[in-house]
């Protein structure tokens, strides 16, 4: 443990402490800071560089569970805090399964999630990169401008105590680059295409900018001249970075403590067919393969390797110490947990397809008529959970005969949850770990309702 | 003139505030500003029957930024004292600097107050207890309309925000922002599986607002909504007429026009809107205002994230493009002043052209006759969210209660799903626009990983083509 985590550690240490009888305490204590330089037109446009620090204190008695936050450590105001977690707890209604998690002996898997090269790179070679990013983008194809390239970083330190036994800690940091592209051909009134590129590393010398910016160019490049698609059933081939945000609709309607509320459409349904015969989906945050790897959750258990559907059979849902007590099981390490303003909920930490074998185009190759999804929008707005109804907007490439054709946009591709995971024809070996909480794969689907003209 | 010193305490010392801008530009920066806040929030959640959780927080800092050229230096700090913001100013000063040097002296004039919002009852002056029961009621409404209710989840909310901007052109604002939140969520479940229901409010007035509006009757209209969709069918797949209940369509110009309006998007010609003031770019029904004035509204504020008066803009006049928003930088750079169109999420992020309150004034038309005038078509009765492509002018949004329209009249209800459009298109095809006017629920509005409270309305109206995307022939 580093210097810095001991002395959040400590801190933690010192405000549970402070328990009384009869009382659960949890102190979870935060630091980080974050870098970011936008390029535009070659120049800085902005630098942000920032820290932030704050304690989240929860108490729990008699089953009544209270909760207060400040976006500050100074020792004064945690006493303040305490109080009002404590007085927060009065309000609360009686839950016999209320509780913190208590260790269950699973061994941390340990990650290397800091690299100190990062924290010594200095302003000016941050800011060289994201110029790089900008030129490599700019000079590609004459067609396309760079509304923004990016860089950012973050590091963070955590510290989490609990009067149960959880004692956690650690350190995190990384940076990425992304770009986001303008393609337009003919005069001031033509069409504009987007796209974007990103690459994601634990140092700059692991960020790809030549890979982001010629992504970012294709993609708004390959939509020019798009036109809507008719209205019909066709099979669609996801792009892994689209495939990566369906995998997370459909973890979280595996979500431990929507089945035990009565949310989740596949409740009651464990040991079913739940989708087709070739998806086994696991939750693995302890393969370091991830961009969202961890040691711990957010509960400070160990992150663990979970299966939750084999061979098309759903097998199990993910769950925090709350859900599965209510559930009568164990914790399967999913307590995910957005900083100290909030207390853990459930989610999964890094799921993956299980891949085949087959590139893209070879995937393409089989469909006869089908689109190419470059990109889907409206997921938050489209899709039910609960329900199962899938819709979104979405842009790509047709696909005829097992060839690419004529770029579209404009358009819905629309199913249902479940029936799209039955309706699993294929899966890539195209494997990409994206900066999310799912890993990408080229996805191919049948019976999907595109609606455009 | 005279100042209405008002009952808001200074974040920080006006002292320090003018040592900080004067620091900031000391290297030749042109510009400066510091933006402190001072919020206490509470919360509290139901769910399963339970109240789960009250939560009391506290955020507390200031951001501080510095214009040299093109470039903004941005740095921000939870701490308040001379130090921590100096050093801050320091921070956001080492890459915007022109190297021009020297002292300058920065001399403030505190603006006037002009509340726009009228707070009578603080929510810190509320016992917790009344916030607590409010979502008991809320509870037992929901589950009172039928059998068929299996779960319903409420979240209260509340803000207190204290605000002080101050900047190297003298200007010194302050504000004290107050909200009041509430939401409901509820599951019912049938034969054809499960379906959901939602509602929320909010308001930037104190706790009296629950006073004027009644939370049971919230709950009934989310509960009913899910009852009402166990019966739905699939949504139609394609382009036809959709007709938008009053209140709920504003979001559809938030998308179809509202991002592509902001004057940061527009200068980089990633708006479909770029080079277009003056030309007709919707239907002619159409006069489209963004208003951060509208007392009581969730986008409504006394001053805007950069210390200026907010105001009534006229954004489209009878379909002619008259303007776009703007927040300081831009609006310095054009040479014109800005319009209270600057926004920011907290005192951790960089103020950028938001909305506030967006809204299409009335038409003329008898909503009845709308639906009436419509042979085959989907009726929304309530949006859910959206996104915009702003560069190509692509959108989305959800319907989260919407009919199927048969000569002339609703009838089945269909199941959820994304309508898409493109921007320019839709606002031309426009035809039939109600007298109805109403502004909807509170929305959060995203851009560039910020999120800011924003109100929209509109009257009942007509697009004579979107396209719907369900699944149904």
């Amino acid at each position: 443990m580093s210097d810095t985590v001991a002395e959040l550690q400590a801190l933690a240490d010192r405000v549970i402490d402070r328990a009384g009888a009869g009382e659960q305490l949890e102190a979870y204590v935060s630091r980080g800071g974050q870098t970011e330089v936008r390029v535009y037109e070659g120049a800085i446009e902005h630098f942000v560089s920032a820290q932030s620090e704050g304690i989240g204190i929860r108490v729990i008695r008699d089953g009544r569970t209270g909760f207060a936050y400040a976006g500050s450590l100074d020792e004064a105001a945690i006493s303040e805090l305490l109080s009002e977690a404590r007085e927060n707890a009065g309000y609360g209604t009686v839950d016999e399964w209320a509780g913190l998690a208590t260790p269950d002996g699973v061994a941390v898997t340990p990650q290397e999630l800091w690299n100190d090269e990062l924290g010594e790179t200095t302003s000016e070679a941050k800011i060289a990169v994201a110029i790089e990013l900008d030129r490599v983008a700019s000079v590609a194809d004459p067609r396309v401008r760079v509304e923004e390239a990016d860089y950012a970083d973050a590091w963070g330190e955590v510290a989490v105590a609990t009067t149960t036994g959880i004692r956690e800690g650690g350190r995190e940091n990384g940076c990425h680059v992304t770009v986001s592209t303008l393609a337009s051909e003919g005069g001031p009134d033509a069409e504009t295409e987007t796209g974007f590129g990103f690459s994601v590393g634990r140092r700059l010398a692991e960020l790809d900018l030549p890979k982001a910016a010629a992504d970012g160019v294709d993609r708004a490049v390959r939509l020019l001249g798009a036109t809507k698609p008719s209205s019909r059933r066709l099979t669609v081939v996801l792009d892994p970075y689209v495939t990566a945000q369906f995998l997370s609709i459909i973890g979280g309607t595996l979500n431990g403590e929507s089945v035990v509320k009565g949310r989740s459409l596949f409740r009651d349904r464990i040991g079913e067919h739940v989708a087709a015969e070739r998806i086994t989906l696991v939750d693995d945050p302890t393969n370091p393969d991830a961009y969202t790897a961890t040691d711990v959750d957010g509960e400070g258990l160990a992150a663990r390797r979970n299966v939750l559907i084999e061979g098309g059979q759903l097998r199990q849902f993910v769950h925090a110490s709350y859900s599965a007590r209510r559930a009568g099981t164990v914790s399967t390490g999913n307590a995910v947990r957005g900083g100290f303003r909030g207390t853990p909920g459930v989610g999964c930490l890094a799921l993956q397809l299980k891949p085949g074998t087959r590139s893209q185009t070879d995937l393409v190759a089989g469909v006869d008529d089908g689109v190419l999804v470059q990109s889907v929008h409206g997921l938050h707005s489209g899709v039910n959970p609960v329900s199962g109804d899938f819709s979104t907007g979405a842009s790509g490439l047709m696909i005829s005969g097992g060839a690419l054709g004529a770029p579209v946009r404009e358009f819905t591709i629309a199913s249902t949850l479940q029936r799209m995971l039955l309706d699993v024809l294929e899966i890539g070996g195209d494997v990409d770990w994206l900066p999310m909480r799912a890993a990408g794969v080229s996805l191919v689907i049948g019976d999907v309702t595109v609606s455009g003209t | 003139m005279t100042c209405d010193v008002g009952s808001v305490d200074p974040v920080i010392d006006h002292d320090v505030v003018q040592r900080v801008l004067s620091t900031a530009v000391r290297s030749g920066a042109e510009f400066a500003e510091v933006y402190a806040e001072d919020k206490r929030s509470t919360s509290a959640s139901l769910d399963d029957g339970r109240v789960e959780q009250v939560t009391t927080g506290r955020d507390r800092g200031a951001g501080i930024r510095v214009v040299a050229g093109d470039t903004t230096g941005f740095a921000h700090t939870a701490d308040l004292s001379e130090a921590g913001l100096l050093a801050a100013a320091e921070a956001a000063a080492a890459v915007a600097t022109a190297g021009g040097g020297g002292e300058r002296t920065v001399v403030l004039t505190r603006s006037p107050r002009r509340p726009v919002n009228v707070v009578e009852r603080t929510p810190d002056d509320v016992p917790t207890s009344a916030k607590v029961e409010l979502l008991t009621r809320v509870d037992d409404a929901a589950r009172s309309v039928g059998a068929a209710i299996t779960q319903v989840s409420a979240g209260y909310g509340d803000s207190r925000k204290r605000v002080l901007v101050a900047n190297s052109e003298g200007v010194l604002a302050d504000d004290e922002q107050v909200r009041c939140l509430m939401r409901v969520s509820v599951v019912a479940d049938g034969d054809t599986g499960m379906q959901t229901g939602y509602q929320s409010m909010g308001h930037t007035i104190g706790f009296e607002v629950f006073d004027s509006v009644d939370v049971t009757e919230l709950a009934r209209t989310a509960a009913r909504q899910a009852i009402t969709k166990l019966g739905a069918r699939p949504a139609p797949s394609g382009s036809m007429p959709v007709v938008i209940q009053r209140g709920t369509g504003g979001i559809l110009f938030h998308e179809a026009c509202g991002h592509g309006l902001e004057a940061d998007l527009v200068a980089k010609g990633a708006s479909v809107y770029r080079d277009k003031v003056g030309e007709q770019v919707a239907s002619p029904l159409v006069t489209l205002v963004d208003d951060g004035t509208m007392s009581g509204e969730w986008g409504a504020l006394s001053i805007d994230d950069e210390g200026h008066p907010t105001q009534r803009n006229v954004l489209i006049q009878d379909g002619v493009l008259t303007d776009y928003m703007w927040d300081h930088l831009r609006a310095r750079k054009q040479g014109r002043a800005p319009n209270g169109n600057g926004r920011r999420q907290s005192y951790m992020h960089l103020p950028m052209v938001r909305m506030t309150n967006t809204f299409v004034l009335d038409g003329e038309e008898d909503p009845e006759e709308i639906i009436r005038a419509t042979d085959h078509g989907v009726y929304v009765a309530q949006l859910g969210g959206g996104s915009v492509n702003t560069a190509s002018g692509d959108f989305v949004f959800g319907m989260v209660e919407a009919y199927l329209i048969e000569d002339g009249e609703l009838t089945d209800p269909l199941r959820e799903g994304n309508l898409i459009g493109n921007g320019p298109q839709a606002l031309r095809d426009i035809d039939l626009l109600g007298d109805d006017f109403a502004m909807g629920s509170p929305g959060t509005c995203g851009k560039d990983g910020q999120g800011v409270p924003v109100g929209t309305g509109q009257p009942t109206l007509r697009v004579k083509a979107l396209t719907i995307g369900g699944t149904a022939a």
